[in-house]
Order: C-alpha cells, then structure tokens, then sequence
C-alpha cells in the first residue's frame, strides 16, 4: 500500500503530510519549552534584588555557540536549496556542514556542562563562602584555583561584587590584574559543600533544565540530519521530491532547534 | 514556500545570506544590549526578549519559509501563540500567589 501525499500536497490543506506533521509537532514543542521560559521569568523578576547568581556563566563561549547554531541554520537551509536546485554535491556538503556545526555546539555545551560540575562551593565555619576549581583533594584539605571569597550570609548574588572589589583592592596594591592565588581549605572547617550542578540553587536548576533538553533536540535533530547525510541519502535515487520534502521538513526542527537557543541565550548568559 | 524554480531559489539563497548577516549583527547586539543597565529587571527582561524576538522572526519568517506559507500553517501557529502567551500571562499573573521577593540560596 502507498502512503498518500509524500510528495503532492493534500487538496484540503494543500501541503504533503509530513509539513503538517512537523508543524504540530513544533507547535507542541513551543508549549514545552513556553511552560520552562515562562517558570524562569517568573522566578527571575520575582527575586530580591542582588540575590539572583548572575555573571557565572562565560558569555564569549555562549556568543561563540550561538554563532555556531545560527551558521547551522543557513547551512540546514541551504542543503535544501541545492536540492531544489538539482545539485546533490552541494548538498552533501551544506548536510556534512551542519552536522560538524551540531557537533561543535554539543561539544561546547559539554566543556561549559564540566567546568559547572568541577566547580566547588563551599561554606566555612566563619561564615565566609568560598568556590573555585578544585585542583587536589585528600581526606584532610582541598585546594581550589582562582578562589572568590565573599559572607556566605551575602548569597551568590553578591559573588561579582566580591570580584570587583578584590581587583579594585588589588589594583591599589599596585597589581596589574587580580589574580588570586589557590587556596588550600581543610575540610575540618567546612560546614557546606556543593559543586554548581543542578542541586546548587534555583538558577543551575532551571539553566541545567533548559539547556538540556535543548542539547538533547540539537543531537536528536543532528542524527537525522547525519542519517540523511549518510545512508538516508540513497532516496535521492529512487525518488528524488520525496527526499527533498524530508530534508525540508529536518530543516524546519532545526530551525526550531535554533530559535530556542536565540531565546535561552540572553535570559541565562546576559541577563 | 509555494515558488520552487531555479530563478527563484538563486533569489532566495541571497536572502538567506543576508538574514546570516542580520542574525550576527542581532547577536552582538543582544550582548551590548546586556551591558545597560536599567533599574527595573522587568525593563532589563523585556528588552533582551524583544531582540531575541526579532532575531527569531528572521529565522521564522526566511529560513522557515512562514513569509510565504499555506493558510493550515498560519492556523496552527495563531492556536499555538494564543496558548503560549495565556501560559505565559497566567505564570506571571501566579506570581501574586507567591511570597514577592524570595531570597534564592
């Protein structure tokens, strides 16, 4: 039996199935992701002024991954186009282009995802917090890099202030740039110890969240695209219109894909 | 996208160059954007969205083809915006409902 309208469009909405399908799946999508968006608007504004973690997260890196997804989108875009126009080499190409581009992305993410999980905080019995990487640990003490110190009292809202003011002070005493040395903690003094997870407040909880069920659509959507790269490809053959309809509609999660990190980059990088 | 000849396809990969260009521009733009500082968060909030708007309607309306698409589509996105704005105006209404300025650890 013939599936219908693969490669004509449907009197009644005039367009092949698939196109339909794909929309409603995206219009669901959109609900997903609007009910995440719309929870850290709503925890974001709420918070007390100065106690929202802000500035932990490294922007350039985050600039460079969107400009990564945005290239994939036109490269996406494009593949289609070749095959619109009858040139199956360009689309290889574009197809190849945007799988490299979603590995990038991916990579990236895992990179920022290892420096949050090797990243320790800790509380000390004098009230003072103090989070950096850990460089040793052994059953007595810990040994952190580029340690921030700041009143735990304070909340991780203060942590950028307690940045500015050590270069400030440090630029007084003549130092260039501030650059604080390792810090060896023992672990007798140690009340709290966390490393910046999901579990380390409300902001990684919703970050960890959102960017994860956002990288597992990029490596969803960059297997199919990967499989229409590769094996998939075969159709071109056999049956070149519907081929084509199938990398539109590949496209078109892609561009979905690429749409949400346009809105997760802002509100959890810069704001 | 209901014209697919040749002419118009080489018409249409200039476009999609130049949305390139705009969506780079837009993404610096958002960064810059961060460095003002506004008193309210809400202003701070509603700017960096509003970019991200644009910036996503580039996206939608070219690459997505939605600048020239079959009315079913524009029938299930209208649904879809509907329901997402009362998902999001009933979240932010909630917000009465929970104690204002909530210390976060």
């Amino acid at each position: 039996m013939e599936v219908p309208y693969t490669v004509e469009n449907r009197p009644d909405t005039g367009l092949y199935n698939a196109k339909v399908g794909i929309w409603l799946f995206l219009a669901s999508e959109v609900m997903l992701f609007g009910a995440l968006f719309s929870s850290y608007i709503l925890l974001r504004v709420g918070a007390l002024e100065g106690h929202w973690p802000t500035e932990l997260l490294n922007v350039p890196i985050g600039t460079v991954n969107t400009l990564v997804l945005i290239l994939s989108s036109v490269t996406v875009v494009m593949a289609w186009a070749s095959l619109k126009l009858n040139d199956f080499k360009k689309f290889k190409m574009y197809q190849a282009a945007t799988v490299i581009c979603a590995c990038m992305f991916v990579l990236i993410k895992s990179y920022e995802y290892r420096d949050k999980f090797t990243h320790h905080d800790v509380v000390l019995a004098d009230g003072m917090r103090v989070d950096g990487h850990l460089v040793e640990e052994t059953d007595e003490y810990i040994i952190l890099s580029h340690p921030v110190s700041y009143p735990a009292e304070k909340g991780i809202g203060y942590r950028p202030t307690a940045i500015k003011l050590a270069e400030e002070e440090a630029k007084a005493h003549g130092d260039g740039h501030h650059h604080a040395e390792d810090r060896k903690i023992m672990l007798s003094d140690i009340t709290k110890r966390t490393t910046w997870g999901p579990w380390a407040n409300t902001y990684f909880a919703i970050y960890f969240t959102l960017t994860g069920l956002h990288a597992l659509h990029v490596i969803a959507g960059a297997l199919v695209i990967a499989y229409y790269w590769g094996p998939g490809s075969k159709m071109w053959k056999t049956n070149p219109e519907q081929f084509t309809n199938r990398i539109e509609v590949s496209g078109l999660f892609w561009h979905f894909v690429d749409l949400v990190w346009i809105f997760l980059f802002p509100i959890l990088y810069l704001l | 996208m209901s014209g697919h000849g040749p002419e118009e396809i080489k018409k249409t990969i200039r476009t999609y160059l130049m949305v390139l260009g705009v969506l780079i521009v837009g993404t610096i733009v958002t960064v810059a954007a961060s460095w003002i500082h506004f008193d309210s968060m809400a202003m701070t909030v509603g700017l960096a969205l509003l970019i991200a708007t644009v910036k996503a309607s580039f996206v939608a309306l070219y690459f997505m083809h939605l600048i020239d698409e079959q009315k079913m589509i524009y029938a299930v996105l209208g649904f879809t915006t509907f329901f997402f704005i009362g998902l999001m105006v009933l979240t932010i209404w909630a917000s009465g409902d929970k104690p204002v300025n909530t210390v976060f650890p």
